[in-house]
């Protein structure tokens, strides 16, 4: 019971920064049909930037602070200086456009911070919690709850907003949004930079249990993608579980099966929900025109 | 236009393929020059191969690399473990590509779109993941070593002699697709990327053509990767990671999608730029994201076809 536990955490722990990683593909895909591969980036934005902001000695909360912002201010940048311009490309061309924007931002990130493994200090120390026989880092209830406090204000601008049903509206059907006057251009580039934010604040969160570097984004892009499509890509529930999902599953194929094989278990599952479920465990079906 | 006009129209593309490949050459100043080249060419073929699954049937892989690796894969096992010579484990690996696209192509193409991507991208990555760990027979993450290509009783040795093994094949690969663009199968893919429910109206199998086109463009790349792990001398597992499907795909868009020319144009930038791009040291990779940023931006339907269609205003 112990180890499941501590599984049961650990897994958690991984998934809510999938699940928010996800939520960020989510938003992005609704509001423009593009699949955003720098969204992992933002991840590393917004750790390396706090611990480099934390080490010019800006105290932290105000460090974390301006890292969310400035990657804020980079993923609006994304959508005004490459996705807007090529609005009418192809979907592929949409997708190689956003890995072009996750390779200089890599690149970027060697340039201006180190090519080293960084961690920040844990909220509440390194002491873990002892419960039920499981060592839970408290670092990982911050993770938690950090990620529920995101998820829950995300809802809240959503459903609570004159914005946030503007947000619906684009993405129910942009053609209708723009008719009853809602300027789509500044809702999509709206929801790249709250998915910058979203993806900053997961990076700030899990720095202190995961460490961070420049090159941590590609494999988080990669999950976060995975579990988006786990869920049914377009659905913010969907995209919660599907991170949710993919961790647990990371983390009991990790435990009771074998670490070296923890990454295929979690592919071999998507691909078998795949194949069952085409859409994804919450994706609407489509009718295709001919 | 009279049939004759046509035929030779279909194949102006491969022809200056052809000479430029025979010609360039005489202007290489070092082996350096013929080292580069064979890669463009081996990748080119690779991009060919993707480019009848990605520009005819415009379905998208995000994990072609995985093909990569288990033609890369097959040489080195077949050749150290079983003695086979190096030719034959080129043929081995290919089938064993062939049927393993089979299999996988079945399910996974019923899948659409961006599902497709990920479930592709997904199979890449399982095979990355096994050659890195059954490290008994690959050597795990730091790989391993593979004997000489053998031709006529004779070791292939020097970057020229690949460099005119991997021209040939290209452009046997090449005009294999030109033909197979132009036949039915061709027309059956194209349909299909237009419209799957209009082409099924008309009769079109759906499902057996796009896997036709997987397991096709899956052979073209298990070949590719034998030629890599041949020429290199020694592979790891990184041949079938996720960066390396992402540079195949990078040269069917760059180059541009259902175009003969496109993907020995894209394969070509692709493999030359990160050459020419390592004097900017650690401005390395910012300087490429912007190049592909600003190429996708500005020629967004890839460059054969946006410098085709420029040159086309022009003259009318």
């Amino acid at each position: 019971m112990a180890e499941f536990l501590q599984f049961f955490f650990s897994g958690l722990t991984v998934g809510s920064v999938y699940a928010l990683v996800a939520l960020g593909f989510t938003l992005i895909y609704n509001a423009s049909d593009v699949i955003n591969f720098a969204q992992g980036e933002f991840v590393m934005l917004g750790g390396m930037l706090t611990v480099f902001l934390a080490q010019a000695g800006i105290p932290l909360p105000i460090a974390a602070f301006v890292a969310v912002a400035i990657t804020t201010a980079v993923g609006f940048a994304l959508y005004r200086f490459a996705v807007e311009p090529a609005r009418d490309a192809t979907a592929v061309s949409l997708i190689m456009i956003t890995i072009g924007a996750s390779i200089f931002l890599r690149g970027l990130a060697q340039v201006i911070f180190d090519k080293r493994f960084h961690s920040l200090p844990p909220l509440f120390g390194p002491e873990p919690l002892h419960i039920g026989g499981a060592a839970i880092l408290p670092q990982s209830l911050v993770v938690l709850g950090g990620a529920t406090t995101v998820v829950m204000l995300l809802w809240l601008f959503i459903d609570r907003t004159l914005l946030g049903k503007a947000v619906i509206a684009t993405a129910v059907n942009r053609l209708a949004a723009l008719l009853v006057g809602i300027d789509t251009r500044r809702i999509v580039g709206l929801s790249f930079a709250v998915s910058a934010a979203i993806g900053a604040i997961a990076g700030v969160l899990v720095t202190p249990i995961t460490l961070t570097s420049y090159d941590v984004g590609t494999l988080l892009a990669l999950k976060g993608f995975a579990a988006a499509m786990l869920g049914g890509i377009g659905s913010a529930v969907g995209a919660v579980v599907g991170g949710l999902v993919l961790g647990m599953l990371e983390a009991f194929s990790a435990g009771y099966v074998s670490s070296k094989y923890k990454d295929a278990v979690a592919f071999i599952v998507l691909l078998a929900a795949l194949l069952a479920m085409p859409r994804g465990l919450f994706g609407r079906g489509k009718v295709e025109r001919v | 236009m009279n049939v004759r006009a046509l035929m030779a129209q279909r194949y102006v593309g491969l022809t200056v393929i052809a000479a430029i490949v025979v010609f360039l050459p005489f202007f290489f100043p070092s082996a350096y020059y013929y080292r580069v080249a064979a890669l463009v060419l081996i990748f080119a073929l690779a991009a060919t191969g993707l480019n009848l699954l990605m520009g005819f049937a415009g379905q998208v892989s995000l994990g072609h690399a995985g093909f990569l690796g288990i033609g890369a894969y097959s040489v080195a096992i077949g050749a150290t473990y079983f003695a086979a010579p190096p030719l034959l484990c080129i043929l081995a690996g290919a089938a064993l590509s062939g049927l393993v696209a089979f299999g996988v192509g079945r399910p996974i193409l019923r899948l659409k779109g961006h599902y497709l991507a990920v479930a592709t991208l997904g199979f890449g990555v399982l095979v990355t993941i096994v050659l890195t760990n059954e490290a008994a027979w690959t050597g795990g993450p730091d790989g391993m070593a593979v004997p000489r290509l053998v031709l006529f009783a004779r070791p292939v040795r020097g970057a020229d002699a690949w460099y005119w093994i991997a021209a040939a094949s290209f452009l046997i690969g090449a005009t294999v697709a030109q033909n197979l663009s132009d036949s039915p199968t061709g027309r059956a893919l194209k349909a299909i990327q237009d419209s799957e429910v209009a082409s099924s109206m008309l009769g079109i199998d759906v499902s057996r053509q796009k896997l036709a086109a997987f397991v096709i463009s899956a052979v073209f790349v298990s070949v590719a990767g034998s030629y890599l792990s041949l020429f290199n001398g020694h592979i790891t597992p990184d041949i079938s990671g996720f960066f390396r499907s992402i540079e195949l795909v990078t040269m069917v868009v760059l180059g541009g999608m259902g175009s003969i020319v496109g993907p020995f144009v894209g394969a070509a930038v692709v493999v030359v730029l990160p050459q020419t791009l390592t004097v900017l040291h650690e401005y390395e990779d910012m300087v490429l994201g912007l190049i592909l940023m600003g190429l996708m931006i500005f020629l967004r339907q890839g460059i054969v076809p946006s410098l085709a269609a420029t040159l086309a205003g022009r003259r009318t």
